[in-house]
Order: structure tokens, then C-alpha cells, then sequence
């Protein structure tokens, strides 16, 4: 309840700046991320070498471009509406699931330690040639090792849990490898970022690339980027997927979208994930 | 998001391919500068209607994208594109007709939409619902739409801004 009274708040409060004719803010850069009042958050880093300069000296968080009760929010797991989210998968964590009798816990011992960086690195090519996001490790021991059913990939369960694993990267820097074998899902993402798709004529780069600090109708225009995924939307009173998020967007251009968990999507969330090479993992984070 | 151009029922319902006395999009003339010199429908535009499709995020919605005095009074305009203010200065009729017919034959590579083409689309979509598009011959607008956008931005007759 006390979330909610204060997600209203915040946008009468915006409502009132709007219609005061009041220029709208820029992204707050002086703005500074710090967590729980101790974890120092990096929401401004050097942009990686692979962008050759298409989006200046830095990449920048979405978190500086939402506005000022918005942004509070995510300083204190108190206030975070994802944590109780966070709390609902810790308790799955724990809970023996399927024919083998088996909980997370039971293989990856407390989750502060057996999750500990792994969303950093993630999506991340396995070793039998796959590309694998969070939930596809998710699923895969569900299915293989625990014998329980699979997690639908956008519902409560799976984005839960995805976002208490992000929780024990929090502060880590982003670290995806895009060499190797990793090298063709990250062309094909990006090949994808400069797509321009539907009856608009739209690609992610038009909007988050040449676009980012500027307004479409009410909406500021960040970077996309997905280091505070999943992301604990207002909107929606619910975390959002990395692949929903992708989805909507797509949609918008009035195009036909990809399946979420489906090649291109997993290809696309590589490839983005890249781009956020060195900003803070921040998930799950708060945005309108 | 925010939903760009929602096209409503009643928008779907005027496919504007169709309409017989209109000219189909694949057969628009452009001169070398982008410019379209003829009506595409030869009935005169309506301003009024131009506003509401213009301020519209269910029609035109260019408000997403443009602040302009013509339309001071709307909530939230976006800032992609220069503002429209005074614009009646900047272009005749044709230009107009060129720029949102197909923005990109005016400004190459251009992130305004083309409001009246069909062509290199990739993965249409129905609407804005995520699926595959039903029809190939769905344009953003209709040719009147256009028409009435084109009679109200030759309103827009304001001193330019600085
Ligand atoms: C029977 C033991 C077992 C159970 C139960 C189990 N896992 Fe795993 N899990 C593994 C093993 C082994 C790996 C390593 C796979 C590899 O590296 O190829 C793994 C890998 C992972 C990874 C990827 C880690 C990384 O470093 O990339 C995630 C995420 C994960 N598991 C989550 C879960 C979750 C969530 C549950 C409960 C729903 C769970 N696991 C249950 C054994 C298990
Ligand atoms: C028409 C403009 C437009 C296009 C095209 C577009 N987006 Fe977005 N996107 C938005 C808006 C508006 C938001 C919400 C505000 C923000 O964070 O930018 C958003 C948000 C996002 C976010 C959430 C960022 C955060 O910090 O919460 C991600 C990730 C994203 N978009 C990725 C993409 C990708 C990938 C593509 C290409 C498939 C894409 N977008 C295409 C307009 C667009
Ligand atoms: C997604 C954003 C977007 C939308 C929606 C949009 N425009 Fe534009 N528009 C632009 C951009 C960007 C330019 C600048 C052209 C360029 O790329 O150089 C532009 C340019 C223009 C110009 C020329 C302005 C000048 O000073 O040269 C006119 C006229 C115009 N738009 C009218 C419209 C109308 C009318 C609509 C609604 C039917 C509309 N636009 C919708 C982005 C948009």
C-alpha cells in the first residue's frame, strides 16, 4: 500500500511540471546510485570499445533518465517493490520441487554464494554450442536435474527467481563475452539493433541510440539498456522480462514481434547486454 | 512504452489502398527533391481534422515527435523532430505532401515515419497487437489523412522561432 501511495505521488508530481510549462529535465548525470546507503553504484562507465563511439565517451543507466521518486525508490530494498518478488523465489529456492527430490539450495548451497556474478556474465554460450540466458539455466536444471516442470519464461515463478540471481551480482560489472564462440549470436543481435522494423520504419538504435536524453510523447528516451533487469515496473505493479521488454518494443513499431526465450531475442539480449559492458548489474531495479 | 499510433476499429476500417479515387501509394509521383505536387485525393484538406489526427495518438500522432504553437495546448509533445512552429514558412504544399507521404525521399534516413508507403517494411505488424499483419496494403494514414495534415500545417504560418 505504501508503494502504491507513493508511485501516485510521483506522478501527480510530474503531471504538475508538465502542465507548469516547465522544460523537462535532462538525465540527472550528477545524480549518484548508492544502495542500502553502502553500495556504490557504477551508473556511468566508459563505453565499450565495440561501439566505436556511437554512443559517445560513456554508456548510462536507464536509471538516470527516470525522474527523482522514481530513482529513490531503487536506493533501499525497503522501498524497492521487487524485493518482496526477490522474497517469493528465496523461499522457492529452498523448496524441494519434482521427482528427485531436490531444492536449488540442495547443489548450489545458499544462493549468496552459488549465484554469486553469474547474471554479470549472462547470456553466455554453454559448451555444447548454445546460447543461454538465466532462464534457460533455470529451466535446465528444473527439467534435467530436478525432474519439475519448466518455468513459463515470462511468469511470476521464473522472473522472480531470475531476479534474486540478478540481486547477487548487484554492483558487479556487466561482463558478457562477445568473442569466441560467442561471436555470431552477437552479430546477429546487432544486426538486429540496426534493423529498422514495422510499418514505422523503427530500430532500437533510431529511439535509444540517436535518440537517448530526447522525449517521444511523455516518455524520456534512455539508452536501453538492460543491466537493471528484470526491472520492476509501476505500470505493469510487476517485474518485467528482459524478452517482454524486447517484445514491446518491437510491437510498437507496429511490427510483428519475436517469441520471448526464442533465438532472435536471445541473440538480441547478448548483443545489448554488450553495450552495458562495464555499468553496474542493478537488477531488479524500478522504472515507471 | 507509450503506444505510437494506435490504429483504432474505426481507423482499420478505411484501408486506404482501396479507396478508389485515391492515389495508391505505389503510384505517387515524387520529384527529385521529394516532393509530391498532386492532391492524392483532389478533395481539398480539412484543418480541423488535421489537428485531432495530428494530436491524435490514436491517428497521426506527430505530437509523439514535434512540438508546434498549432498545437501548444497538447499534453506531453515529444522532441525527436524540429519544431513545427512557422513551418508554412519553410515549405509549399508539395514538400509538405513529400515529407509525410515518404520522409525518407526528403530527409534520407530520416526516424520519421512514412506515413503513406508500403514499401521496405520489414515484419509488418497487425496494428499494434505484436502479430503479423493481416493485410499488405495497411499504410499508416489514409490519402485524406495526409490531405488534412498538409492543409493544417499550411496554417502553421507563425514567424519561425529563433
Ligand atoms: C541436482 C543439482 C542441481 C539442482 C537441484 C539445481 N541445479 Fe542449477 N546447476 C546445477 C549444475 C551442475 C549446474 C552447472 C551447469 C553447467 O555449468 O553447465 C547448474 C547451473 C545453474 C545455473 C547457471 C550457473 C552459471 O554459473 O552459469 C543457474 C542460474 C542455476 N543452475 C539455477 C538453478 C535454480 C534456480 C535451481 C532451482 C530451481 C537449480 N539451479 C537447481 C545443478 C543443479
Ligand atoms: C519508438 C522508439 C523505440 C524503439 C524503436 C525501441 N524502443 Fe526501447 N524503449 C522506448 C521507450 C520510450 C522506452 C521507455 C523509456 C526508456 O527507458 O527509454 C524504452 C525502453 C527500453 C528498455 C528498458 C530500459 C530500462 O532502463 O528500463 C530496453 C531494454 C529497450 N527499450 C530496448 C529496446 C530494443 C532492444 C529495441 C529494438 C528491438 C528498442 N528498445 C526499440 C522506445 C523505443
Ligand atoms: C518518430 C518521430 C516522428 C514522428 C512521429 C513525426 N515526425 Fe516529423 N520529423 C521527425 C524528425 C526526426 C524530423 C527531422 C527530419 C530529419 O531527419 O532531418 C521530422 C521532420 C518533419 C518536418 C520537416 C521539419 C523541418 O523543419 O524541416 C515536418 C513538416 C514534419 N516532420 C511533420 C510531421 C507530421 C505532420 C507528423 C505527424 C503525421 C510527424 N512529422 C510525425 C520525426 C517525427
Amino acid at each position: 500500500m505504501r508503494i502504491r501511495a507513493k508511485h501516485s505521488a510521483a506522478l501527480a508530481s510530474a503531471l504538475v511540471i508538465a502542465l507548469a510549462g516547465a522544460a523537462r529535465a535532462e538525465p540527472d548525470l550528477d545524480a549518484k546510485l548508492v544502495i542500502n546507503g553502502d553500495l556504490e553504484m557504477t551508473t556511468i562507465a566508459p563505453a565499450p570499445a565495440h561501439l566505436e563511439g556511437a554512443l559517445g565517451d560513456n554508456v548510462i543507466s536507464g536509471w538516470h533518465y527516470r525522474d527523482a521518486a522514481t530513482r529513490q525508490m531503487e536506493t533501499d530494498d525497503f522501498e524497492n517493490p521487487a524485493m518482496s518478488a526477490v522474497d517469493e523465489a528465496l523461499a522457492a529456492w529452498d523448496t524441494v520441487d519434482g521427482s528427485e527430490g531436490k531444492s536449488c539450495a540442495d547443489c548450489h548451497g545458499a544462493i549468496e554464494e552459488g549465484m554469486k556474478g553469474v547474471t554479470a556474465v549472462l547470456p553466455k554460450v554453454t559448451e555444447a554450442g548454445a546460447l543461454w540466458s538465466a532462464e534457460d539455466f533455470i529451466n535446465d536444471c528444473r527439467t534435467n536435474r530436478m525432474g519439475a516442470e519448466a518455468w513459463d519464461w515470462d511468469k511470476d515463478p521464473m522472473k522472480n527467481m531470475t531476479a534474486a540471481i540478478a540481486l547477487q551480482s548487484r554492483g558487479m560489472p556487466v561482463n558478457v563475452a562477445i568473442d569466441g564462440a560467442a561471436a555470431p549470436f552477437w552479430e546477429q543481435g546487432k544486426e538486429m539493433y540496426y534493423t529498422r522494423y514495422g510499418l514505422l520504419q523503427l530500430s532500437c538504435a533510431n529511439c535509444h541510440e540517436q535518440n537517448n536524453g530526447n522525449y517521444i510523447r511523455a516518455d524520456h528516451l534512455s539508452q536501453g539498456q538492460i543491466n537493471g533487469f528484470p526491472v520492476f515496473r509501476l505500470k505493469n505493479d510487476g517485474l518485467v522480462s528482459i524478452h517482454n521488454r524486447f517484445a514491446g518494443c518491437v510491437r510498437d513499431t507496429r511490427a510483428e514481434t519475436f517469441s520471448k526465450g526464442g533465438p532472435e531475442f536471445h541473440a538480441l539480449e547478448l548483443y545489448v547486454a554488450s553495450r552495458g559492458n562495464g555499468l553496474a548489474v542493478e537488477g531488479p531495479s524500478v522504472r515507471p | 512504452m507509450r503506444k505510437l499510433f494506435v490504429l483504432g476499429a474505426a481507423a482499420m476500417m478505411t484501408l486506404p489502398s482501396v479507396l478508389s479515387a485515391d492515389t495508391a501509394p505505389r503510384d505517387v509521383a515524387f520529384a527529385d527533391d521529394g516532393s509530391v505536387a498532386e492532391s492524392l485525393t483532389g478533395v481539398a484538406g480539412d484543418p480541423t481534422a488535421g489537428l485531432e489526427n495530428a494530436t491524435s495518438r490514436g491517428i497521426g500522432n506527430c505530437v509523439a515527435c514535434h512540438v508546434a504553437e498549432g498545437w501548444k495546448d497538447a499534453a506531453f509533445p515529444g522532441n525527436v523532430g524540429p519544431a513545427l512552429t512557422g513551418i508554412a514558412n519553410v515549405y509549399d504544399e508539395s514538400q509538405l505532401r513529400g515529407i509525410l507521404v515518404n520522409s525518407k525521399k526528403t530527409f534520407e534516413g530520416t526516424v520519421m515515419p512514412s506515413f503513406y508507403n508500403l514499401d521496405d517494411i520489414i515484419r509488418p505488424g497487425d496494428a499494434y497487437t505484436g502479430k503479423a499483419a493481416t493485410s499488405p496494403d495497411v499504410t499508416i494514414l489514409t490519402a485524406q489523412q495526409i490531405e488534412d495534415l498538409i492543409a493544417l500545417l499550411l496554417t502553421f504560418d507563425e514567424p519561425l522561432p529563433e
